[in-house]
């Protein structure tokens, strides 16, 4: 199973990143093989429909589970339709929340917010 | 002529300077472009509206006739669609309508379908045409709505036209200046409004429009924007004071120069001042 987490930094200590769609990389974790990817996340430069593309990136690279602190409508309805669980984690580092995962400790995402795409136009 | 209202945010008094030159003119035509809040109307409370749908056209897939190339997918820069198992996802209120996909799918598995996104009001207020556009929530660009308002009061090309333009700097304020003949930035005395207003001057320069600055709220302090003006060579076109009479009018929805003499002469002069401002960039330019 493949877990994918927002992150600042192409690294294991890196901080949980606050956005999903706009986060610079994903750190993908098998829980498997224990294996530990990091991709770009081309999405984050976009500038409209970032949580869409942002999710297509993780429904291709056949992730189960997205841990992040928060989700928009459009791409929880992407993730949603490729049945990705998504998991709201706990602690700032990208390392604990899959540990935490893993332990049974973090509950799903409930609190899905509107996009804020279009308004203020520019 | 069409005269163009902006300033960089809202609140500053663009509907109050549009609506007023509106009703100080014999007459005249006012569109509100300002479609994601239209107010307009609320001063004018127009009657005999006639109301169309202004629709666009986005993309419906044919889910058998869909390859999965996600051709679609990569060339959408509005990231509108996606593809999740199997399945082309279109996300109706992200399309811009730009008609890309549709153009581009190998195995026109794209089609067109209209989707009504606002629409657009005609009424009379005494001696002024009001025109409304309203833009539903949601809807991610005004601009098909503005293209369409315009066309409209295209054909009363006789009256002078007051365009109420939306906030800011955006694409839908490019469109509601595009045609106009001459432009009138409302500006507040703060620090704050001299940032607004910056924001509009950059447009205008950009736009290559004649234009002025309106200044509102005048006390007699020191006026920031005034200076503003002064120091970049701006035009100053009129002030407008700042009294209760003024602001007791405007919060009672009531338009100033229909109500009290004092305020028809100040807007009909201002009006005045623009229009050979106008003439004179005419002139000046052929
Ligand atoms: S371009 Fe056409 S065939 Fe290819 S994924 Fe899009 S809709 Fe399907
Ligand atoms: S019409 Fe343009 S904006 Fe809409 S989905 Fe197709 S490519 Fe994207």
């Amino acid at each position: 199973m493949k877990i994918a987490i927002p992150v600042d930094e192409k690294s294991l200590e890196s901080k949980v990143c606050v956005s999903f769609g706009r986060a610079p990389y994903f750190l993908i974790y098998d829980t498997e093989t224990k294996e530990r990817v990091f991709l770009n996340n081309s999405a984050a430069a976009s500038t409209g429909g970032a949580g869409i593309k942002a999710a297509q990136i993780i429904v291709d690279n056949k992730v189960s589970i997205l841990l992040t602190p928060r989700c928009g409508e459009n791409a929880a309805n992407v993730l949603k339709s490729a049945d990705v669980k998504i998991y709201k984690t706990g602690s700032v580092y990208a390392k604990e929340n899959i540990t935490d995962l893993i332990n049974g400790k973090l509950s799903l995402l409930d609190e899905i917010h509107p996009g804020f795409h279009g308004h203020g136009g520019n | 002529m069409r005269i163009a209202v902006l300033s960089g945010k809202g609140g500053t008094g663009k509907t109050l300077v549009s609506i007023n030159l509106a009703a100080a003119t014999e007459t005249s035509a006012y569109i509100d472009c300002d479609v994601e809040e239209p107010n307009g109307y609320l001063f004018f409370k127009p009657r005999n509206i006639q109301e169309e749908e202004v629709s666009v056209r986005i993309p419906k897939v044919n889910d058998k006739l869909c390859s999965g190339c996600r051709k679609c997918v990569d060339f959408c820069k509005f990231n509108a669609l996606a593809y999740i198992k199997d399945k082309l996802i279109i996300f109706e209120d992200i399309c811009h309508s730009c008609g890309g996909c549709i153009l581009l799918c190998p195995e026109q598995a794209l089609t067109e379908k209209e989707k009504v996104i606002g629409k657009v009001q005609k009424g009379i207020s005494d001696q002024v045409t009001v025109y409304t556009g309203v833009l539903n929530t949601g809807e991610p660009s005004g601009v098909p709505i503005i293209k369409k308002l315009l066309a409209e009061a295209k054909l009363e090309i006789t009256k002078t036209t007051l365009i109420d333009c939306p906030p800011g700097s955006a694409c839908t304020v490019m469109e509601s200046i595009k045609d106009a003949d001459y432009c009138i930035l409302v500006a507040e005395p703060t620090l704050f409004g001299v940032h607004n207003l910056n924001i509009v001057y950059e447009l205008v320069k950009l736009f290559n429009k004649p234009f002025g600055v309106v200044l509102n709220k005048c006390l007699d302090g020191e006026d920031l924007s005034e200076k503003f003006c002064l120091e970049k060579g701006i035009r100053i076109l009129g002030r407008i004071p700042f009294d209760q009479e003024l602001g007791r009018l405007n919060s009672n929805a009531e338009i100033a120069v229909r109500k009290s003499e004092k305020y028809r002469r100040i807007f009909s002069s201002l009006l005045e001042t623009v229009e050979k401002e106008a003439h004179h960039e005419a002139a000046s330019d052929s």
